[in-house]
């Protein structure tokens, strides 16, 4: 079992003419995801890495069954792109793209949240189950089958909290990259209920990084509603105020957002809390111990 | 992007937002012209600097010289004028360092009755812009919202449709606005909201935001940002900046397309991802040591980008090492192994440099580096990386 996506997702790509979509499709294709085809406007009848590329999403998914999306549109596109993802019935929409203005996504906010479709993104890195699915930029191979939930907001983070579960022993079931931007479509709490959901996950490992209140709203949720082990670590403890650290939601603004209040909500709620990047496995393994499983 | 208040105005004032008359001067003789041209009895000069608390800010030359001041003649505006342009101004928001004035803003007095804040952000949290008011006009914001949260009163409103009358007579109503003074707070609130959705601000404030004598509500100062994703529409705003306000090592990574913020550490990172790069930071720290900045190289460098980051972190003469922290996804370890072969090469290194590298290519990597002339020192992983750059230091 999983979340989101597994071994019978079948995704398209939107972008995949383009340099980076042709890439990452022919990447994922090689993990083993069942890439069925991908749209290009005014591309339709062409052909990439051996899949059909359409017009329009609608004639993607009626001709290829497809269920999920890849996003790599450019910036200024991006919105467009995910409302019709939405509007063809797409339930899993992944958006890669970094850099959409953020009231985009304000007004594509309130149209995914009252769809049946899930936004993951945009500015992640992507959501992998596995050894099944890969919809992504994230290397493949340091993935491992095993028994812990990933979620994060940040990329080469992630790979590095994967890695060192890998390392360890754990696996994961499946992880997600949830967006660096300060608004993307999906959130901790959202992950929380799918994890606690899916009997494959047996602990769950979440990655914040200063900036909003993202982190302290999944601490209060996990404290009343999360029985699996929990563990976190949150990035930018020594990153200065005001500034922002590469990431568009990276910023601790008016005082709010700092690392200091995150890690005192996620401790408030019997989290298993990593000091620091090199300890993410084992701030795992401490909350599986500690939970007596 | 942050623009200065005289702009910020500008744009206010285009957008039917009530502001008051007022000119910018870069010398003394404009700042009287300026003074003269207004008409009245009695202005103000503001240093223009992208920083707020002005009026209790001095400079480094004369603390006496505040970077607000009332004046009542063309030679009072001279003479503050004078004290201000090309001094260094230190406020609570500068730093001890300060920022130096290369204008000032003369403005016409005004009436002022009650002085009240508003401020427009994006809230996280809802999604959604909001509109925020208090009574409590011209203390900083941040200090209300610790000791009197109970005098800040919010209203979200949908960028579709803008914030609705019923919304500002709900605000009027907290806030005491009453009679025909409910009229203006209508335009006013309605047009600034409607302008911090037409140029995608990040941040619209107005503190203080004036009701004049003879009731009418008017923006004394005006602080305005921008998001930088959405500036490719606002060719208009992206000639409102001024580089002069930035960090210059800052500005030269903005232009090679890398994510850097200078600290005052004195060990310089170099990591691909923001997550990381801002992990790798706190790990130094953890360990001991103190970062000397941010930079993220981004999924998609390329050796001169990488080239260009090593010559930013090592033009700091602070950094006394350097730690270079990347997981390959879609950079490769490759395209950082050749960069920095081709840095060593070109920029040289002068300090001990710890580089650990995993991920992407990583075996093809460490053979670029093993069988080149550099002179580096290999990390397994993260926690060894940092231990490793904190004991070159001893």
């Amino acid at each position: 079992m999983s979340i989101l996506v597994n071994k019978d997702t079948r995704l398209i790509c939107q972008g995949i003419t383009g340099k980076a979509g042709e890439f990452h499709s022919k990447n994922c294709l090689d993990y083993g995801t069942d890439l069925v085809g991908g749209v290009t406007p005014g591309k339709g009848g062409e052909e990439v890495l051996g899949k059909p590329v359409f017009d329009t999403v609608a004639e993607a998914v009626e001709q290829t069954g497809a269920d999920a999306t890849m996003i790599f549109v450019p910036a200024p596109f991006t919105a467009d792109a995910i409302l019709e993802a939405i509007d063809a019935g797409i339930k899993t929409i992944v958006a890669i793209t970094e850099g959409v203005p953020v009231l985009d996504m304000v007004r594509v906010y309130e149209i995914v949240r009252n769809s049946d479709s899930v936004l993951i993104g945009p500015n992640c890195p992507g959501v992998i189950t596995s050894d099944e699915c890969k919809i992504g930029i994230m290397p493949g191979y340091i993935h491992q089958p095993g028994k812990v939930g990933v979620m994060s907001r940040s990329g080469t983070l992630t790979y590095e909290a994967v890695w060192q579960t890998s390392s360890m022993g754990l696996g994961q079931t499946t992880c997600v990259g949830l967006g660096g931007d300060p608004i993307v479509g999906t959130s901790f709490i959202d992950l929380f209920k799918l994890y606690e959901a899916d009997p494959a996950t047996e602990a769950i490992l979440m990655i914040g990084e200063i900036g909003g209140t993202a982190e302290e709203e999944a601490a209060a949720f996990v404290k009343e509603h999360v029985t699996k082990p929990v563990a976190a670590f949150i990035a930018g403890r020594t990153a200065p105020p005001g500034k922002r650290m590469g990431h568009a939601g990276a910023i601790i603004s008016g005082g709010k957002g700092t690392a200091a209040e995150k890690v005192a909500a996620l401790q408030d709620a019997g989290i298993a809390v990593a000091e620091s990047p090199g300890d993410m496995g084992e701030a795992v393994a401490r909350a599986i111990k500690n939970k007596g499983r | 992007m942050k623009i200065h208040e005289y702009q910020a105005k500008q744009v206010l004032r285009g957008a039917g937002v009530a502001v008051l008359d007022g000119h910018v001067a870069e010398t003394d003789d404009e700042a009287a012209k300026a003074y003269d041209a207004l008409g009245g009895s009695i202005a103000v000069v503001k240093a223009q600097i992208h920083a707020g608390g002005r009026g209790k800010g001095t400079t480094k030359e004369n603390p006496e010289q505040h970077g607000v001041q009332l004046v009542k003649s063309a030679d009072e505006a001279r003479a503050v004028a004078e004290g201000l342009l090309g001094n260094t101004l230190v406020t609570i928001q500068t730093g001890a360092e300060g920022k130096t004035v290369n204008k000032v803003f003369v403005e016409a007095g005004c009436n002022i009755a009650r002085e009240l804040y508003l401020g427009i952000v994006l809230d996280r949290a809802a999604a959604m812009p909001v509109l925020m008011v208090s009574t409590e006009g011209g203390v900083e914001i941040e200090k209300v919202a610790e000791e009197t949260p109970e005098l800040i009163f919010k209203e979200h409103f949908d960028p579709h449709f803008g914030l609705q009358s019923y919304q500002v007579r709900k605000l009027c109503a907290k806030l005491g606005i009453k009679g025909k003074s409910i009229r203006s707070a209508d335009k006013f609130m309605r047009a600034l909201c409607k302008v911090y959705v037409d140029y995608d601000c990040s941040l619209a404030e107005i503190n203080p935001l004036v009701v004049t004598g003879e009731g009418e509500l008017v923006a004394l100062d005006a602080k305005m940002s921008f998001d930088d994703n959405a500036l490719f529409r606002h060719k208009d705003i992206l000639e409102f900046r001024d580089l002069t306000e930035e960090e210059p090592s800052e500005v030269r990574a903005g232009e090679a397309g890398l994510s850097y913020v200078k600290l005052e550490g004195n060990i310089g990172c170099l990591v691909n991802g923001a997550g990381l790069a801002m992990s790798t930071m706190d790990i130094i720290k953890l360990n001991g040591g103190q970062p000397a900045n941010f930079l993220d190289v981004g999924g998609g460098a390329n050796a001169e980008q990488v080239t260009e980051a090593f010559r930013i972190i090592l033009s700091d003469h602070h950094v006394k090492a350097v730690l270079v922290n990347i997981f390959g996804g879609i950079m490769r370890c490759t395209t950082i192994a050749e960069a920095l072969v081709q840095a060593y090469k070109t920029v040289g290194f002068n300090v001990p440099l710890v580089v650990r590298l995993e991920g992407t290519e990583v075996e093809e990597g460490k053979k670029i580096i093993a069988e080149s002339d550099v002179d580096i020192i290999t990390a397994d992983d993260i926690n060894d990386a940092a231990k490793k750059v904190v004991a070159t230091l001893i």
